[in-house]
C-alpha cells in the first residue's frame, strides 16, 4: 500500500536503501500488459458514461476494449508461461512499499477466461440489451465489472484485493437492478446485503492481518506468516474462509445466489454466473492456499464437508427447479462444490483440478445462461413446463446445447472431463474415498437435471407438450447471428479444452506448483524482500 | 488506549450483528452501517495508536527521527469509508425502492423472486 517504515521498524533505526526500494529504470511498455486488463476497461467505462447519449457507439466501444483486453491477456499468459510470474510496481516503489500487480499462472489463467466471457457477453448483448438498459448504463457497468474482476485476479496486495472486490460488487449492483422489475428488486435486496456483509468480513480479516504482520503485500505476507508459526492466525484464517466461502456461495452461505441470479437480464446473469463466484474461489486459493498455507490444514475437515454438501445440494436443487435460469444457478453452486473439493484436498493435483474446473465453469456457465436466453426468446418462457419443440425449430442450437449438457456434467470429450479426472484422482490419492463418491454423485445428479432441460426444451414435440403448443418462434437471420454465434464461440472453446487438453492441463499444473511453492512468485515481486 | 478502543469495536460488532439478525430491512441497514464503522475503527486500532506525532520527515532526512503516527491505517480507513458510504447510499435507495414496489420491508414477505407456490418441475411428458 504505502510506506510503512515507521510502524515496522520498532527499533526506529532500520534504514531502507532507497536505491533498492525504488526502481530508477523506466517501466517497459510490455510490463503495462499486467495492468491493462484493469486500466483499459476503467477508462473505456468512463468514456461510455460520457457517451450516454450516443447509445449506438457503446456496444462497439465495449467490444473493442474487451477484445483488446483478451488479446493482451493472451500475450501476458504466453509471457507468464515462458518466463514465470510478471509483476509491475505502482509508482515504481517496490513492494512492500508500493502496491504491486502480479500476474502469475493462476491469476492470468483466470483473467484470460474472464475476459473471453466478458467479450462474448458483449457480443450477445449488442442485440439483447434494449435502449433502456443502455441508457441506465449497461456497458459502463459491464466494463467496470471486468476491470474489478481482472484487478482481483492480478493484484498483489490484499487490501487492493478488497478494493477490487468492491468495484466488481458495486458494478454488479448496477447490473442486477437494470430493468427495475419487482423480482429484480427482491433479488437485489438479498444479493446486496449478503455480499456486502461478506466483503466487510473480508475487510475485518484484512485489518487483523495488518495489525499482526504490519504489511499487506501478498508476497511479503507469505514470508512473514511462514516465519511466525506461533502467530494467532486461527481467527484471521477463519474470517477469510468464511468471507470467501460466502462470496463463492458455498453451502451453508449460498442462499443469496438462487434468490437473485435468475432475476436480471440474461446477459447479466451469464456474467455473474461465470465471474463473480469464481473470484471468491480464486481468493480462497490465493489467501488460503498460499498466504496461510500452514494454518489452512486446520480447516480441512470443515472445507471437506462444505465441498461435499455444496456439490450434492446444488445438484439436488437443480433437479428440483422448474425455472431453467434457477436450475442453472443451482448448477453454478454444484460447480463451486467441485472446486472446493480440490481446495479442501489442497494437494497439487487437487488445486490444479480446482483451477481447471474454475476455467471450465467460467466458459460453460456463461454459455448455458446465454443459451437459456435463446430458449426464453424462442418459446417465451423459462419454465420446464412450457418449453418444447426447439429441436425441430433449430437443430444447430439443439446440438450446441447438447454439447454444453455433456460438458457441464463432466462427460468426455468436452471441457468438464479433465478437471473431473484431476479431482477424482486428487481425492483418491488423499484417501478421501467418500469425497470422491459425493463429488461423482453430485455430477451424476447434475447430469440428470441438465439433461432433463434438453429433453423437455428440445426433444419434446411442441404439439405434444408445453403450454405454448406450437408457438416456437424461429429466430430470423439477424437474431441467429447475434445470439447463436456467441454461444458457438464458447462451445468451440469447450470442445477445444476437451480435445486439446494439454496446454490447459500444463497451465493448471503450473498454477498449483506456484501456489504450493510461491518462491518464484516472491522473487519475481521484489528484490527488497528476503 | 488500544484496549478501550478494542472494547468499543466489540460493542459495535455486537450491536451490528444483533441488528442484522432482524428480518426488517431498516434494521439491516442500521446494522450494516454500524458494522462498517466498527471495521474502520478496527483497522485504525490495528495500526497502533500514537499521540500527536504527525508522520512528517524533517527536511534533509531520509526517515522520521522519532516514532510517529502510522499513516497507512488512515489511508486504509479513508478508502474503506468511501466504499462503505457509497454502498450504503446504494442500499438506502434500494431499500426504499423495494419498499415502494413490494409494499413491505419484511424480508420474510419478499417472495417475488422465489414465490412460495412455485410449481414442481414436470416428471414426464
Amino acid at each position: 500500500m504505502a510506506d510503512e517504515t515507521s510502524s515496522s521498524s520498532s527499533s526506529g533505526s532500520s534504514y531502507v536503501d532507497v536505491s533498492v526500494a525504488y526502481v530508477d529504470a523506466p517501466i517497459e511498455v510490455i510490463d503495462y500488459l499486467v495492468v491493462f486488463p484493469v486500466i483499459g476497461p476503467l477508462i473505456m467505462g468512463a468514456l461510455c458514461l460520457m457517451l450516454r447519449r450516443s447509445q449506438h457507439l457503446q456496444p462497439g466501444l465495449a467490444g473493442i476494449t474487451l477484445a483488446a483486453v483478451f488479446a493482451g491477456n493472451v500475450a501476458l499468459a504466453a509471457r507468464v508461461m515462458a518466463d514465470g510470474p510478471v509483476f509491475m510496481a505502482m509508482s515504481r516503489w517496490h513492494p512492500p512499499f508500493g502496491i504491486s500487480f502480479n500476474a502469475d499462472a493462476l491469476g492470468v489463467f483466470l483473467a484470460l477466461s474472464a475476459s473471453l466471457v466478458a467479450l462474448v457477453c458483449t457480443i450477445y448483448s449488442a442485440r439483447s440489451v434494449d435502449s433502456d438498459g443502455r441508457r441506465y448504463g449497461f456497458y459502463p457497468f459491464l466494463l467496470f465489472l471486468t476491470a474489478g474482476v481482472s484487478g482481483a485476479f492480478l493484484t498483489g496486495d490484499i487490501f487492493n484485493l478488497y478494493v477490487w472486490f468492491e468495484v466488481l460488487l458495486i458494478s454488479s449492483f448496477g447490473l442486477i437492478i437494470l430493468g427495475n422489475a419487482h423480482a429484480q428488486l427482491d433479488g437485489a435486496v438479498k444479493y446486496a446485503f449478503l455480499n456486502l456483509i461478506a466483503t466487510t468480513l473480508f475487510l475485518i480479516a484484512v485489518g487483523y492481518t495488518y495489525g499482526l504482520f504490519g504489511t499487506l503485500n501478498m508476497a511479503d505476507l507469505t514470508i512473514q506468516i511462514a516465519q511466525t508459526p506461533d502467530a494467532p492466525i486461527g481467527t484471521i484464517s477463519f474470517l477469510f474462509v468464511f468471507a470467501f466461502a460466502m462470496k463463492a456461495a458455498a453451502f451453508p452461505l449460498n442462499f443469496w445466489l438462487p434468490a437473485s441470479y435468475h432475476t436480471p437480464n440474461i446477459v447479466s446473469s451469464a456474467l455473474f454466473a461465470a465471474l463473480l463466484t469464481k473470484v471468491g474461489v480464486y481468493a480462497l486459493i490465493r489467501v488460503g492456499g498460499m498466504l496461510f498455507a500452514g494454518s489452512f490444514v486446520t480447516f480441512e475437515t470443515v472445507l471437506v464437508w462444505v465441498a461435499a454438501s455444496t456439490a450434492v445440494l446444488g445438484a439436488v436443487g437443480a433437479l428440483g427447479s422448474s425455472d431453467i435460469r434457477k436450475l442453472l444457478g443451482f448448477l453454478v453452486l454444484s460447480g463451486i462444490g467441485a472446486m472446493f473439493v480440490g481446495i479442501a484436498v489442497s494437494t497439487p493435483v487437487g488445486i490444479a483440478g480446482a483451477v481447471l474446473y474454475a476455467v471450465h465453469s467460467i466458459v460453460v456457465m456463461a454459455a448455458l445462461y446465454l443459451a437459456a436466453g435463446v430458449i426464453g426468446r424462442m418459446t417465451g418462457s423459462f419454465q420446464l413446463h412450457d418449453v418444447a419443440g426447439l429441436y425441430r425449430a433449430s437443430p444447430l442450437f439443439a446440438a450446441l446445447f447438447l454439447i454444453l449438457v455433456f460438458a457441464v456434467s463432466g462427460l468426455p470429450p468436452f471441457s468438464g472431463f479433465w478437471p473431473k479426472v484431476l479431482l477424482v484422482r486428487a481425492t483418491l490419492e488423499a484417501g478421501e474415498g467418500w469425497l470422491t463418491f459425493a463429488y461423482l454423485l453430485s455430477s451424476f445428479i447434475a447430469m440428470i437435471a441438465i439433461g432433463r432441460v434438453w429433453l423437455f426444451a428440445f426433444w419434446r414435440d411442441a404439439r405434444k407438450g408445453g403450454s405454448s403448443s406450437g408457438a416456437v418462434m424461429a429466430l430470423d437471420e439477424g437474431e441467429r447471428r447475434a445470439y447463436i454465434s456467441p454461444i458457438l464461440l464458447l462451445v468451440i472453446v469447450v470442445v477445444g479444452l476437451g480435445l486439446v487438453a494439454n496446454p490447459a492441463l500444463e497451465l493448471a499444473g503450473q498454477t498449483a506448483v506456484g501456489i504450493i511453492d510461491p518462491t518464484a512468485y516472491i522473487t519475481a515481486v521484489s528484490p527488497v524482500l528476503p | 488506549m488500544e484496549f478501550v478502543l478494542s472494547l468499543l469495536v466489540g460493542a459495535y460488532f455486537i450491536a451490528a450483528v444483533y441488528l442484522m439478525l432482524s428480518r426488517y430491512v431498516v434494521r439491516l441497514l442500521l446494522g450494516v452501517a454500524l458494522l462498517g464503522n466498527g471495521v474502520n475503527l478496527l483497522i485504525f486500532t490495528a495500526g497502533r495508536l500514537t499521540h500527536e506525532v504527525p508522520p512528517v520527515i524533517p527536511y534533509g532526512e531520509q526517515v522520521p527521527q522519532t516514532v510517529t503516527a502510522n499513516p497507512l491505517p488512515q489511508a486504509l480507513v479513508l478508502t474503506a469509508i468511501v466504499i462503505a458510504f457509497s454502498i450504503f447510499a446504494y442500499l438506502l435507495v434500494l431499500a426504499m425502492r423495494a419498499y415502494q414496489e413490494l409494499g413491505t420491508d419484511d424480508t420474510d414477505h419478499m417472495r417475488v423472486a422465489e414465490p412460495v407456490d412455485t410449481p414442481r418441475p414436470p416428471t414426464g411428458y
